[in-house]
């Protein structure tokens, strides 16, 4: 599907940025970046600290409004002057706390806000939906009727995950959403991930974690200062990752890939 | 028949039900096992409130015989309605977060108002109501404006509201202090005398165990034909005729005396709609989610300061209904009304009930038994003949230990996974 697409100009993806800078004041969040999704694809959105990623997903979500650049979604310019207008388009935020209330069930979670039946609650449509999305998405909730307390961190995942499903968008962005999971946590919401993509969506996901954007990315696109520096694909190496994202080339893990090149038969397989 | 049953259902399992890892309680020992585990997770519902009424029923009646008469159990639902309110209205601040400490004051205000306005003004008693509930309302909405416009803490804004209605109950009262309601008027009569008749009573003990079962049924007819677990017909039976076998009881032993007071059934009519706000609405689930993760309730879109602004006209509506039935059951508007331990003891009954002081927890049933625990003290320690200096005392102690298991209920709950 992404060769039926024109890759470089990214005209039929189905969000997509076009020249966007964000300035706070003096300070330079984001200067003309490029970026776009096409449906059925993972774009892993990585950087440094303060490279403007969070800002980036901000503007998608409608939090922020950039100073300059387009958004085009399904090619036709769009603004987003609000949350709720990114909603209404089709663009779904799981923000990084997740923004779970502990003391409501995974039902009354996944419907806060959008609850079926005002005065009366349709509290058996909603657990049937509730189950629909999370039998979807494979994932493992054992009852949807524990408070969210009770779940663990990729379950909580999941949960804020099938709540941003609700409204069936058509993009959804995630912003480092295994970054306070375990192991066997992670690999559950790389799943997760990996199936939202088989639905069809665009999925624009932020993570610190290489191994788990090289697991999970169809495409890598590196920011840096509030720039565009550079697009890879899985099979980038570490080095290449690094470099791009600290803008040198001498740096720890360089130094060491170098010792381990130089001991390293040559033709053995580079991790 | 069970490994027949078993099959079916390994055949096609639940909706809700197919997780193998989740333990479900089956039968009438796994549900209880259920209930111990919860218990044991600091989840502890109304448990400490029966425990706690059991205890202070048994040492007041072995103090003095006279207590759990008929008579004086009559007398206990009358002086229980007038707080109970107010603490209803103060289950939907705490659902919040927040506090009102001004109930009490505000509850005194609107007596006084009633009594100048009918009394002394000679406007018609169902305006003079209607004009003192409206104060209520207006207090809240001034707190609630502190509170968005502000960000001023509720308990501060509160405490300057307590003063200041304070004053205001003063004022208008004037020199003369008190103002007497005349006696033999509806308003009087509904305070201090009439009661259900004996056939009315009963029709409501059975009504309430029809609601409960044809509700019941309705929902697990509907979850069995979606595909998802459902109680038992013969459960449900068993559950509603219990309620009914209760209520029948308690009212055939309250009509050996005078019977039910219509003011206690005005509260319970009041508790059970609040109770449906709170659980079966999209505000009353809105109300729980502002109290358990603000920042997530907005983000959901839910209008937060609405709610708010929502919870706090509440509470000052009820109190002032709350002033309104108390000068009613006095017969008088006074000085006195709503100051001392108004106050407390509505808040103390909310707490001793259930309801959590940290937001996010609470029912109206909470209000009920609370007020019924506060309210057997203040009756047991008066037919004791102690002081109030007394009373005071023991209930300030029963709060810090409603307050304790609360705390203790809470830090359970987080490490055991239940919020």
């Amino acid at each position: 599907m992404d060769t039926s697409n024109d890759a470089a100009s990214g005209l039929e993806a189905v969000l997509s940025l076009r020249g966007i800078s964000k300035h706070f004041g003096a300070v330079s969040a984001l200067t003309d970046i490029d970026l776009y999704v096409n449906a059925g694809e993972v774009v892993a959105l990585v950087g440094d600290n303060g490279a403007g990623k969070s800002t980036l997903v901000k503007i998608l979500a409608g939090v922020h409004q950039p100073s300059a650049g387009e958004i085009f979604f399904h090619g036709q310019p769009v603004t987003l002057p609000d949350p709720s207008a990114a909603l209404r388009l089709g663009i779904a935020t799981v923000f990084q706390d997740l923004a779970l209330c502990e003391n409501l069930d995974v039902v009354a979670n996944i419907f806060l806000g959008r609850e079926l039946t005002p005065l009366r609650l349709d509290e058996v449509s909603m657990e049937i939906r509730a189950w629909t999305l999370l039998n979807e998405l494979s994932a493992r909730i054992p009852s949807v009727r524990e408070p969210v307390a009770a779940l663990s961190g990729g379950q909580r995942q999941t949960v804020a995950i099938a709540r941003s499903l609700l409204l069936e968008p058509t993009v959804i962005l995630l912003d480092e959403p295994t970054a306070a999971l375990g192991v066997a946590q992670t690999a559950e919401v790389l799943d997760l991930i990996d199936r939202v993509r088989d639905r069809g969506l665009g999925v624009v996901m932020i993570s610190h974690n290489m191994e788990d954007v090289r697991a999970v990315a169809d495409r890598i696109v590196v920011l840096r200062l509030g720039r565009n520096n550079g697009i890879f694909y899985p099979d980038a190496s570490n080095q290449e990752l690094v470099g791009a994202i600290t803008g040198a080339s001498e740096n720890a893990v360089t130094r060491r890939a170098g010792r381990r090149a130089g001991r390293a038969e040559p033709g053995a397989p580079n991790p | 028949m069970t490994t027949d049953l078993g099959r079916k259902a390994e055949a096609r399992p639940l909706l809700d039900r197919s997780d193998e890892r989740l333990s479900h309680a089956a039968g009438i020992r796994g549900t209880l096992s259920a209930f111990f585990d919860r218990v044991r997770s600091g989840d502890l519902g109304s448990l400490p409130v029966v425990v706690g009424l059991a205890i202070i029923w048994t040492v007041f009646q072995a103090l003095n015989p006279v207590f759990l008469s008929p008579a004086n159990l009559v007398n206990l639902l009358f002086d229980c309605s007038t707080v109970g309110v107010i603490a209803l209205g103060i289950v939907c601040i705490l659902m919040v977060g927040e506090i009102d400490l001004s109930v009490g004051s505000v509850s005194g205000f609107a007596s006084a108002l009633v009594g100048v306005l009918w009394v002394n003004q000679g406007w018609p008693v169902a305006l003079a109501i209607l004009a003192a509930l409206l104060v209520g309302a207006a207090a809240g909405l001034i707190y609630a404006a502190f509170y968005n416009r502000f960000g001023m803490p509720s308990f501060v804004s509160t405490l300057a509201g307590l003063l200041a209605v304070l004053g205001l109950q003063l004022y208008i009262l004037g020199s003369s202090g008190s103002i007497n309601l005349p006696y033999g008027s509806t308003v009087v009569n509904f305070g201090q005398t009439m009661v259900m008749p004996d056939p009315v009573s009963y029709a409501f003990a059975v009504l309430a165990g029809i609601v409960a079962f044809i509700t019941g049924y309705r929902t697990a007819a509907r979850r069995k034909a979606a595909g998802l677990s459902s109680r038992s017909t013969g459960g449900l039976l068993f559950r509603a005729a219990s309620v009914t076998v209760v209520l029948l009881g308690i009212v055939y032993y309250l009509n050996q005396a005078r019977g039910v007071p219509w003011m206690f059934g005005l509260f319970v009519g009041l508790v059970v709609a609040m109770n449906y706000a709170l659980r079966r609405t999209k505000w009353g689930r809105s109300m729980a989610a502002v109290g358990g993760n603000r920042e997530a309730a907005r983000r959901a879109g839910i209008n937060v300061r609405l709610i708010y602004t929502s919870a706090f006209v509440l509470c000052s509506t009820l109190a002032a209904a709350g002033g309104v039935l108390g000068a009613a059951r006095l017969a008088t508007a006074s000085q006195q009304a709503g100051t001392g331990d108004v106050n407390l003891n509505a808040i103390a009954a909310a707490v001793i009930g259930g309801t959590s002081l940290f937001g996010g927890r609470g029912s109206a049933y909470s209000a009920l038994l609370g007020i019924i625990v506060i309210q057997s003290i203040a009756s047991g320690l008066t037919l004791l003949d102690l002081s109030s200096s007394l009373r005071y005392m023991i209930t300030g102690a029963v709060l810090a230990i409603a307050v304790i298991v609360d705390s203790l209920a809470r830090r359970s709950r987080l490490s055991h996974g239940r919020a």
